[in-house]
């Protein structure tokens, strides 16, 4: 539980960081709040030679409005998320997930940025990002570019970020008022990553659904976006058929793995359990 | 020459925080404040570090090892092979059970992350490098995970360094991967019992393979003084003498040059009784650069190498009558002890006490046979958190019980009532021949099922039941066998399984205590003291206790299967009155009277019928180096070797109540009501926090924990992402209650308490579990009952949707 040997480096500004990046290349790693990064290097399945650390870098963190959406700088951490007013207010899935994350110790140093970044389908982030239909600001040499949260990420630790670009920030859009939502997570302990969790939110008028989105954690080589699932709750008074269809659905998606958590049958399973109870509770909420 | 004016009697006992006082634990001040001294914490002069190259295979042959490049790595002083010990004759070593497991591999590795190399370095980075760098060059061989098809005729030979030899240690061989088979019992009787009985059960009930996980790992420091050729080892021991005499013997050190320091230690649970690879390697270590050499495990090398606990694939049968008496049981165990034979039991003793799975039943007759078996999995087979075995015995009649209740219908604390031995019967001596010291087993439970109105819950189930929700009642009542023990019975190497206590009371009249024991948490500083407190009449906050240092302290054999109060404590009570034996001629002396004359209150001697009279311990103990009768000499000092004339044998009657979510398998701990006895109690909080402990770990095995291997003999689970160490979250809030029957034999009537709730609380569990599905004919639910499992239960059942 020794990692190797390292450079360390700690830019004073994005630009420097992108640099350090394009410098050093697949020898280089970005550390945030080091939760996923610093366990790879103990147990040297990761051994970067260059170590860039973006804790000095401020503009990063925060949360603010921009116009329809908020903006969440990528260095703010799972605890100052589940926090924010504003998130409680206008996107209080974020909280609600945030929570969920590991424990407090973990929260106060782990970021929203490193979430999503990192590309391990365990993390919570990515599928919330998904359900609101999230973008991620990508910042390299070439300069500035957005991708949604649903086009993101390809595979396990594989994701649409160059290797020289970094995440800056994370773009919501605000969900409708009176939206419902739930983030469903089933584990095994405090601290585990997800046996299954389904993240959902819908808009409800004059009792049918107008709109839903529905995305899975740790039930593939990546987060999914349940598209099928949550069309079947559009138009539909989300009754028992309809929600039977989304979880059909959301289950039909679904290929995780067999690990300690259980075995493929049962993941898949408890996905349709963990999508139907975050569906149930956000329509409590959006009703409410 | 007592001021007759200072405090009452009942002030004067107060003061004294002697037995029953529910006192805070006095180490616990430097604990919470971080400054316990841990080995990790043991930094020597000039000291380097030390750790293993682990082979990545379960089952290969080392067609070469390359260590140069290793040993050019900057800050690398030396890189150890089987080929470097062999000249010393270290390249393997003695188990506690008679057979040899290897130092670092020989010629052969039988499990993954078994020990292939020793890499020394100035620093734990150097190390680490180090071991990169060594080059190891294997041939992959056929691997066996699963014990019965290791003992398959034509089963690929795991131990070639012990082929054709008939016996390793613990009994007659029948195959290259067979260990011993171990017998007791009464077979015919047994037999007959069954073949006439009205009803039998029979059930398969595996116990998985855990690991005791103490939240320290293991570790030592080995310093080697060349000048006076005098080892100092510095470790993690549950056991610090016998490891002193274990490593005289290995490594051909005379004993008197061995100094072993077992500091603070962050829980063993059985953990750290053996002897490690890691030790042997840092003393040669030591010897050969002259250098302190540190070596501490991590996490995933705990989990995956040192001794795990369990492992044990059992068959149990019961025969009864139509009433559901009990006439007889028959066990047969095969028990997965790994690439070698070093589980920690008495030596005579090839499943521990596993024979007193009889339990807490008249039972007329049984026979035991236990099959040890070789595998590709680490060694060990210790008792984690429970005398030797008895928490695989217990778990079993537990649960056969259970099984037997629903076969005749009868109600599951009812079916318990019923076979209790009565407590008329103590001292009991049992078909198995353990004789019980003593018991009331009845007055417990129906004390417990009373205090959670257990008719009104299983209304509540039956309930429950009707709308199609699943809630389980689980009982257990066992009795432990503790405080191994008399050494008719019990040895170590050899040595019997005494222990000791040494006291020098000071001429101010403050003492210090020395014992053969090392606690590792349990709180021997507090909870001695207390014993000597009110033997001695000192205050016990004016007593040290100190244990671990062979240098200072009297020999024992350590403390595991909860023996530290049955046996060091009865030595602290027995040394005590040497002392008060020699007080009283002192106080005779100095009040001028016959030893007859004098009677003892709290913490002096009185002149029958002149209470004014009185000459206090304190006073006692300055007379002792300045005032003495003709002849006697002087001081205040007594020593005591105790070796028990019986085990004590506490018990206790455990419920326990779940809710199962029939979509997800989660299971849910309602309530949870434990009821102990441990004979006399000798301070409620520290047996409350016992109690609690026990319980957490209890949870943890039936619910979550479990060390699994894949075909290839990929351990896994083998890290805190996987391994279930339950959070203050995840526990359930315990409560907790007693009865107090004492032990007949023990100085003070107190039996062990430490490990019943682990024993008791996982059949508890279990049992709960599976009772939720008794109603749809489930008679029996494999460990532990993770989510998954349970769901696959509703699924076969058909609620699982």
């Amino acid at each position: 539980m020794i990692p190797g040997a390292f450079e360390y480096h700690r830019p004073t500004s994005v630009d420097e960081a992108i640099a350090l990046m394009s410098q050093h290349g697949d020898e280089g790693r970005v550390i945030a709040g080091g939760h996923s990064l610093i366990p790879m290097m103990k147990l040297r399945l990761a051994e970067p030679g260059h170590l860039i650390d973006l804790r000095d870098l401020d503009s990063l963190r925060g949360i603010q409005p921009a116009g329809r959406c908020i903006e969440i700088g990528a260095m703010t951490t799972q605890q100052e998320v589940a926090v924010s007013e504003l998130l409680a207010e206008a996107c209080p899935i974020l909280r609600e997930a945030a929570l969920l994350i590991a424990d407090p110790q973990v929260r106060y140093c782990g970021t929203l940025g490193g979430n999503v970044a990192n590309g391990d389908p365990g993390n919570d982030m990515p599928a919330v990002m998904q359900c609101l239909d999230a973008s991620f600001v990508l910042r390299g040499p070439q300069g500035e570019r957005e991708v949604r949260a649903r086009d993101f990420y390809e595979a396990a630790y594989f994701t649409a970020r160059a290797e020289d670009e970094l995440v800056t920030a994370v773009s919501i859009p605000i969900p409708p008022a009176g939206h419902g939502y739930a983030y469903e997570k089933l584990k095994r302990k405090v601290g585990d990553y997800a046996t299954a969790a389904a993240a959902v939110v819908l808009t409800m008028s004059g009792g049918s659904c107008e709109s839903a989105s529905i995305a899975l954690t740790n039930v593939g080589q990546t987060p999914l976006f349940a598209e099928a699932a949550g069309q079947a709750l559009v138009g539909t008074k989300v009754d028992e058929a309809a929600v039977a269809r989304a979880v059909e659905a959301a289950k039909d998606i679904a290929e995780p793995v067999a690990d300690m958590r259980g075995p493929e049958e049962y993941r898949t399973h408890v996905t349709g359990v963990m999508v139907r109870r975050a569906v149930e509770r956000a329509l409590t909420r959006a009703r409410a | 020459m007592t001021d007759a004016t200072e405090m009452t009697q009942e002030e004067r006992e107060a003061t004294l925080g002697g037995i029953g006082c529910a006192r805070k634990r006095k180490e616990d001040i430097r604990f919470i404040q971080g400054k316990g001294n841990y080995v990790d914490d043991v930094k020597l002069p000039g000291q380097v570090f030390g750790d293993f190259v682990r082979s990545p295979y379960a089952h290969a042959r080392i067609k070469s090892i390359d260590t140069e490049a290793a040993k050019a790595v900057p800050g690398v002083l030396a890189v150890l092979t089987a080929a470097d010990l062999k000249p010393l004759n270290l390249h393997w070593m003695p188990t506690l059970a008679g057979d040899t497991q290897a130092v670092l591999a020989d010629e052969k590795v039988h499990f993954q992350n078994q020990e292939v190399a020793f890499v020394i370095g100035e620093d734990r980075y150097a190390v680490s490098d180090g071991i990169q760098a060594v080059e190891v060059d294997y041939e992959d061989l056929p691997v066996l995970v699963d014990p019965k098809q290791a003992l398959a005729e034509d089963a690929p030979v795991l131990r070639e360094d012990v082929e054709g030899k008939d016996n390793v240690g613990q009994g007659l061989r029948t195959h290259p991967n067979h260990i011993f088979t171990w017998d007791v019992g009464d077979k015919d009787a047994t037999e007959k019992a069954f073949s006439s009985a009205a009803v039998t059960v029979k059930e398969e009930i595996f116990y998985q393979r855990v690991h005791p996980c103490p939240l320290e790992p293991c570790g030592c420091v080995a310093s080697m003084d060349p000048i006076k050729g005098e080892l100092t080892l510095y470790g993690t021991f549950q056991a610090p003498h016998v490891v002193r005499t274990v490593v005289s013997l290995i490594a051909g050190l005379p004993e008197h040059k061995i100094r072993v320091i077992a500091p603070d230690i962050g829980g063993g649970f059985g953990n750290k009784v053996g002897a490690y690879p890691g030790y042997v390697c840092a003393t040669v270590g030591t010897i050969v650069l002259g250098r302190p050499v540190k070596w501490v495990e991590g996490r995933i090398d705990n989990l995956s190498t040192t001794a795990f606990a369990r492992d044990y694939h059992m068959t149990g049968e019961l025969a009864a009558d139509s009433h559901g008496r009990i006439t007889a049981i028959r066990v047969h165990v095969l028990a997965d002890h790994g690439a070698f034979n070093a589980h920690a039991q008495p030596t005579k003793w090839p499943a521990g006490l596993f024979s007193i799975v009889t339990g807490s039943y008249d039972i007329p007759a049984a026979h035991i046979e236990v099959d040890g078996v070789y595998t590709n999995k680490a060694p060990g087979g210790v008792a984690y958190r429970c005398s030797f075995r008895v928490t695989e015995a217990s778990y079993l009649i537990e649960r056969m019980v259970d099984v037997l209740a629903q076969k005749v219908g009868l109600d599951k604390a009812e079916i318990r009532l019923k076979n209790f031995v009565t407590p008329e019967q103590f001292p009991y001596t049992s078909c198995l021949d353990w004789e019980y010291d003593s018991g009331d087993y009845h007055t417990a439970l129906n004390k417990v099922l009373e205090a959670v109105d257990y008719r009104g819950l299983r209304r509540e189930q039956e309930e429950k039941r009707r709308n199609g929700e699943l809630m389980g009642i689980g009982i257990a009542t066992f009795t432990e066998i503790v405080g191994a023990g008399p050494s008719r019975n019990c040895d170590i190497l050899g040595i019997g399984m005494f222990d000791s206590c040494e006291i020098r009371i000071h001429p101010t009249g403050s003492a210090i205590a020395r014992l053969g024991t090392k606690s590792q948490g349990q709180g021997h500083e507090t909870t001695y003291a207390q014993i000597l407190a009110t033997e001695l009449g000192i205050p016990s906050d004016d007593i040290t206790v100190e244990e671990g240092d062979t240098d200072t302290a009297p020999y024992g054999l350590g403390t595991y299967g909860s023996r530290s109060t049955p046996v060091a404590g009865a030595a602290a009570a027995q040394a005590a009155r040497k002392i008060k034996a020699k007080a009283r001629k002192i106080a005779a002396h100095m009040l001028e009277v016959g030893e007859k004359d004098l009677e003892w209150e709290v913490d002096r001697f009185k002149v029958k019928g002149l209470p004014e009279k009185a000459a206090t311990m304190k006073e006692i103990a300055f007379a002792a180096y300045q005032n003495l009768p003709e002849g006697l000499e002087p001081g205040l000092e007594a020593v005591n070797y105790y070796d028990p004339p019986n085990f004590t044998y506490p018990f206790g009657a455990y419920l326990c109540v779940v809710d199962v979510d029939r979509l997800t398998g989660e299971v849910k701990v309602r309530r949870f009501y434990a009821l102990d006895d441990c004979g006399t109690r000798i301070n409620p909080m520290v047996i409350e926090g016992q109690v609690h402990g026990g319980l957490t770990e209890a949870f943890a095995i039936a619910m979550g924990q479990e060390l699994t291997f894949d075909e290839t003999g990929n351990i896994q689970g083998a890290s805190f992402m996987d391994y279930f160490l339950p959070t203050a979250v995840e526990t359930p809030v315990w409560e907790t209650d007693f009865t107090v029957t004492p032990s007949p034999h023990h100085p003070i009537g107190a039996k062990g308490v430490g490990e019943s709730p682990n024993v008791g609380g996982v059949s508890a569990f279990s049992n709960a579990v599976v009772d939720a599905f008794a109603h749809l004919g489930v008679s029996h639910m494999p460990m532990p009952h993770t989510p998954w499992r349970v769901w696959k239960q509703c699924a076969a059942l058909g609620i699982g949707e």
